[in-house]
């Protein structure tokens, strides 16, 4: 109950902005079966969404460390790039998958060490792989975009389950294991505990450091497997443009979902509500078929509405209004009840 | 004796023109597959025609292009070549050039210095490759209603901007072909799948569209994709242009999965040394702006054949 009650302004946003795109788009949420596949826009919507998705869910236990990792989208080309060229080299669809989910685990465990070992500032730490990742990719891949003809690999991108697309369900079924991991085991906890105080968690017995590589490498591994959606996705890996910006948008996702940036509490549920909010925005902005002049105004314009409506501080305010408008009424009440004695 | 004169004098003329010369090409970098089969179809041109070619890669900094333009003269070449990273900052260097007497031939961009400074530019025309595009289109449908959906490059990038003029240039006049759905697909795969993808829900599932135009290739590759699992067959149900004339697309070509294409080459430099040779010569000034072809591929022109043939020029 009191998780639903963590989630709720974010559902409320999602079901408002749903209401918005059905009014420019009537047929928004339309659902049919084809070929025995569920077809319509909110099945590109949870599509779509999955490497957003799965990136929040890495980022949200970064940044409930008070970290925060800046290279996710550039893992993604490096992990779609090697899972690419391990198929093409004849590795089949275990040892691709098998590959680059180590490309990944390789990636965190390089963040991880430079935080927690080193001690470099996350933001920092985590840029030196955004800018440097992108040229290993092109080294992978030989500066061409490396594409592969494999329906086991294809599945991930455009396959389906029981007409539910493939990529759905993967970020579907990571965020809810990630999310029962968290909270079933005391591992949410120590985050949150390292992410509020690194200091008094470690000498409260907390094992600051491993638990610090722990979530980078998590982050890489989702960044993995969004990398492998994205492959698939267009059956080859493009390592100038995969997973462009999108460590931005899994950041906004995290910070939508209502977690701070600065460590502690978190919701992995109000998150992948967040990239979901995220990909409605952009999916309903390409249906209402606006000029694409519009399209980033349009959505920095509905990111601001939905941040100021769900801060704080505007909470607090709309708190004190009822407060006060109570205390008018009574005080009505009280001088109706005196003048009519 | 006589005979032998002439044969002498014939190998002697012979030698003084197929004499190694020496062109400086300072390139860009490597940002894109063109990019890179442009260098490697300058550096097969050279080879071709006995010129030996001083290759500098300037990974997209002009500092380094004007570092080797200085060398190149320092080094006394008999021309060079130049892929401009920006239009600005080059009036000096191509005054060295100029005082020097070596003649500069910019290749695929423009810069904004004096026109005297350089000898001609060999590029492309943007908005003619749309028109292509659009003239095939109104050729294909030949008079039938024809609902198209565009899908733009990067927005404000003059590629774009100009790509979009070029075909609402090719199909002005026809009424009976209109542009239902516009939006940008960033020049890539993956965007190009998604905005289709879109366009298709929007669209009656596919079914009130016509046609597809995609200001490059990547997209439309992309888009294909989108409409193959949208369960409709591209090519067939839905015509495909599209301008670059990249290897994947001649595939799909090939497949019967595209209609057609327009080529924006990337031998930019075959072009500037005949320019250079006739300058030489004796000394024919070439026009301001060498235009290259925009030809047109469709699935009659062997695609199969122009994958092989291009494949391995680095795209």
């Amino acid at each position: 109950m009191t998780a639903l009650r963590r989630v709720t302004p974010q559902l409320l946003t999602l079901a408002a902005l749903v209401a918005l795109v059905t009014l420019f788009f009537p047929d928004f949420l339309r659902i049919e079966v084809v070929n025995g596949r569920l077809v319509g826009p909110i099945m590109d919507i949870l599509k779509r969404g999955a490497p957003v998705g799965l990136l929040a869910v890495g980022m949200t236990l970064v940044i409930a460390t008070r970290g925060i990792d800046l290279s996710v989208g550039t893992t993604m080309a490096i992990t779609g790039a090697v899972a690419a060229w391990s198929i093409t080299q004849g590795y089949g669809l275990g040892g691709a998958l098998a590959l680059a989910l180590l490309a990944g685990v390789l990636a965190g465990l390089w963040n991880g060490t430079l935080v927690a070992i080193i001690g470099i500032q996350p933001i920092v730490a985590t840029l030196i792989l955004m800018t440097s990742g992108r040229g290993i990719a092109q080294l992978v891949t030989e500066g061409r975009i490396l594409t592969f003809s494999h329906d086991g690999m294809a599945f991930f991108g455009s396959g389906d389950l029981l007409g539910i697309p493939a990529p759905a369900l993967l970020w579907g079924l990571t965020a809810v294991a990630v999310a029962l991991l968290m909270r079933r085991s005391a591992l949410g906890m120590l985050i949150e505990a390292v992410g509020v105080n690194r200091a008094a968690s470690a000498l409260a017995g907390v094992n600051a450091t491993v638990l610090l590589i722990a979530v980078y490498v998590a982050s890489g591994l989702c960044a993995a497997l969004a990398g492998i959606v994205a492959t698939a996705d267009i059956r080859g890996a493009d390592a100038n443009n995969a997973g462009l910006w999108l460590e931005l948008d899994a950041i906004l996702a995290v910070v939508i979902g209502g977690n701070s940036l600065l460590g502690g509490r978190f919701s992995i549920a109000a998150s992948v509500l967040g990239a979901l909010i995220i990909q409605t925005v952009d999916t309903g902005i390409l249906l209402a078929g606006f000029p694409s002049e519009y399209n980033l105004v349009i959505k920095a314009g509905l990111v601001l509405v939905i941040l100021v409506l769900q801060s704080p501080n505007l909470a607090h305010h709309w708190y004190a209004l009822r407060r006060a408008a109570q205390a008018r009424r009574e005080r009505a009440m009280d001088t109706a009840k005196e003048t009519g004695q | 004796m006589k005979k032998l004169l002439t044969s002498a004098a014939f190998i002697a003329f012979g030698a003084s023109a197929a004499m190694a010369q020496t062109v400086g090409f300072s390139q860009i970098g490597s940002e894109s597959g063109w990019r890179a089969a442009e260098t490697t179809l300058t550096k097969q041109q050279a080879e071709e025609r006995g010129i030996d070619l001083k290759f500098s890669d300037a990974q997209q900094k002009q500092e380094n292009q004007i570092a080797a333009i200085r060398s190149f003269i320092a080094q006394g070449v008999d021309a060079i070549l130049l892929a401009p990273v920006v239009a600005t900052g080059w009036d000096s260097v191509l005054e060295e050039a100029k005082e020097a007497e070596i003649p500069v031939v910019l290749l695929d961009r423009q810069v904004d210095s004096d026109k005297s400074l350089y000898l001609t530019a060999v590029g492309s025309d943007l908005v003619h490759e749309g028109e292509v595009a659009g003239q095939w289109l109104v050729d294909a449908v030949d008079g039938a209603e024809c609902r198209v959906v565009e899908l733009q490059g990067t927005t404000g990038s003059s590629p774009a901007i100009d790509r979009k003029t070029g075909f609402e240039k090719g199909i002005a006049g026809a009424d009976n072909i209109e542009i239902v759905r516009s939006q940008t697909g960033d020049f890539t795969r993956a965007q190009g799948k998604e905005v289709m993808e879109s366009f298709l829900q929007a669209e009656g599932g596919g079914a009130d569209i016509c046609a597809l135009y995609a200001h490059n290739d990547d997209m439309a590759v992309g888009a294909i994709q989108a409409i193959k699992e949208a369960g409709l067959k591209p090519g067939e149900d839905i015509l495909i242009v599209s301008i670059d004339a990249v290897p994947d697309i001649f595939q799909a070509m090939a497949a019967g999965e595209a209609n057609a294409t327009v080529e924006l080459t990337p031998n930019m430099a075959g072009p500037a040394f005949d320019a250079l040779k006739a300058y030489m010569a004796d000394g024919t000034e070439p026009a301001k702006f060498i235009q290259t072809e925009s030809k047109l591929y469709t699935q009659d022109d062997d695609p199969a054949g122009e994958y092989e043939r291009r494949k391995d020029l680095g795209y």
